[in-house]
């Protein structure tokens, strides 16, 4: 289980992004974050992964644990080691390399050969397409393969619980479906998933528990499915606000100005 | 034509040792993004190891132990400089790299003074004929090491762990350390491999024609810069074909000096450095230095 505690965080000692946040994610579930942009999410994720650092990022309070063991005081390497692995907004795959090459540099923080072997397996499996096209330059590949691969890479490191930051940016919304049933698969094969969102139609269809980041705190949190029901997710990442609530055009900006400087 | 042929193949076994030492320059680049100007003085040390400890452990031993004592100095340099500055601007460790190359260059030319050092190759300076065609036995032997070693080292950096670990990380460091590729462990064997490089380099350098080890050998193996950047920083095939063409071009202008008198004389002195900048005039990231090629 990973568990966030009451975690600050800030950037070249002076801008804070994470104020206090304090999270769960059980083994086996599903977790969305929810939360505009700047609200945290990626600062979260680079705290979890260990690469805080190359942001001249510190942890001011707080820690990060993964089953007991304090992340916060590890490397990269050491934490894909203990089975958490991300995969990065904008996919930041290796497009130099071939599809296959991306695939083993997943691999290299994984030891064991034969559960190498078997993620290898699983990623073809999950992504027939990144077999297809094992040779070629994973640059050449489409916005939705390249996401796939993004997250095949992170499988071959056997990862018990899978960080994913903003998988669905820029992808066209059927591809977007794919991913949100991609997740779901790999969750069924027995791996948690903390799953970064802006799309929260998406998040909320996939996740079990869900929590809204707003400027460095957690605004809600709860099971997904009744966090999808509440005014405040509604109007705000769903779009779907009852139209009188919301009142004339003028109050939706100053209500989210009002907020910010909260 | 004769002496055309013998140019060319001259040219292409120097040109082969430049390729060793522009190889490791760009892959230190690549690992570290850092442009070294350490090279210079590390190849120095390798031929000055080995010129020193030929006579107490005889001529193997000695290249052993001088290409062991390269690749330790470029481990050190990485270790205890290069990795503790990661994240200063480029330029900074240009610039420190350009600081340790000056200390190391000072103290190897105190401790060799004004002599100048033998390295008793096993061949000697005797020319082989191949067709009619004149090439000295250490030319020939060094053209034979350079392709066997440049061969390996391809053929790792294309299907080794160590090569898909080294190209990740150079494209993406950040990235490549989520996925729990370790980049100082890549950065440092980057450096030590460079260092094993420029330590064959210094062999083959100290040989006929230009037998010696000298401040003078500096000099040449700084014609290996122009090779890397004119081939295109990051790019390995780069450097291959960069050394191979500066080496062509110096030998070439030596040959024909004497037509090439208008430019005055010691032109095949800066011949790899006018080559270099006609090239990058034309191609502004070298031959082969990439521009990102993705779509998104």
């Amino acid at each position: 289980m990973l568990s966030i505690d009451s975690l600050r965080v800030t950037y070249g000692g002076a801008v804070e992004a994470v104020r206090g946040v304090t999270m769960e994610v059980p083994d086996g579930k599903v977790v969305a974050v929810l939360g505009s942009n700047g609200a945290g999410k990626s600062t979260l994720l680079r705290t979890i992964s260990g690469t805080l650092r190359l942001h001249r990022g510190r942890v001011d309070e707080g820690a990060v644990r993964f089953d007991g063991d304090v992340l916060t005081a590890r490397d990269p390497g050491q934490i894909v080691r203990r089975g958490v692995v991300q995969v990065p907004e904008g996919r930041r795959i290796f497009g130099r390399l071939t599809v296959e090459e991306n695939l083993r540099a997943g691999g290299m923080g994984n030891r064991d050969r034969a559960a190498k072997t078997r993620a290898h397996a699983r990623v073809h499996d999950l992504f027939p397409v990144l077999a297809e096209r094992s040779g070629q330059r994973a640059g050449l590949l489409s916005g939705g393969e390249q996401q796939m691969l993004a997250i095949g890479r992170a499988l071959m490191a056997s990862p018990k619980l899978l960080l994913l930051d903003e998988p669905s940016l820029g992808l066209a919304p059927r591809v977007i479906g794919q991913i949100g049933e991609v997740v779901a698969e790999i969750n069924r094969q027995g791996t948690s998933v903390l799953l970064v969102e802006q799309n929260a139609t998406m998040a909320l269809g996939v996740a079990d528990l869900a929590y809204v980041l707003d400027v460095g705190k957690v605004s809600l949190f709860g099971p997904a499915a009744e966090l999808a029901r509440t005014d405040e997710v509604q109007r705000l990442y769903l779009g779907h606000g009852d139209p009188t609530a919301a009142g004339p055009v003028a109050r939706g900006p100053r209500r989210t100005l009002s907020r910010w400087t909260a | 034509m004769t002496q055309f042929l013998s140019l060319l193949l001259n040219g292409l076994s120097l040109g082969a040792i430049y390729a060793l030492i522009a190889l490791g320059f760009v892959i230190i680049f690549k690992a570290s993004e850092v442009v070294s100007f350490t090279h210079g003085s590390l190849l120095l040390l390798g031929a000055y190891a080995i010129a020193r400890l030929s006579e107490p452990l005889g001529f193997l031993l000695a290249v052993l132990a001088g290409l062991a004592i390269t690749a330790l100095a470029a481990l050190v340099i990485e270790r205890f400089i290069i990795n503790r500055l990661r994240g200063a601007p480029v330029i900074s460790l240009a610039i420190v790299t350009i600081g340790v190359d000056i200390i190391l260059l000072t103290e190897l030319i105190r401790r060799i003074g004004p002599d100048i050092l033998n390295v008793p190759h096993p061949w000697g300076g005797e020319s082989v004929r191949i067709g009619g065609i004149g090439i000295t036995q250490n030319r020939l032997i060094a053209m034979i090491v350079a392709g066997v070693l440049i061969a390996v080292f391809f053929v790792a950096f294309k299907y080794s762990s160590w090569g898909v670990a080294m190209r990740a990380s150079a494209e993406d460091g950040e990235t490549a350390a989520l996925m729990g590729i370790r980049q100082g462990r890549v950065s440092a064997l980057a450096w030590v491999v460079a260092g094993v490089l420029a330590g064959v380099a210094a062999l083959f350098l100290v040989g006929s024609p230009t037998p010696g080890v000298s401040s003078a050998v500096y000099a040449t193996a700084l014609r290996a810069f122009p090779a890397a950047i004119l081939g295109g920083l990051d790019s390995t095939g780069g450097a291959l074909v960069g050394g191979l063409l500066i080496g062509l071009a110096e030998s070439l202008a030596a040959g024909y000096q004497e037509q090439l008198l208008f430019l005055g004389r010691g032109f095949g002195e800066v011949v790899p450095y006018v080559v270099m900048i006609a090239v990058l005039l034309v191609r502004p990231s070298g031959l082969f230095g990439t521009k990102e090629l993705t779509r998104v």
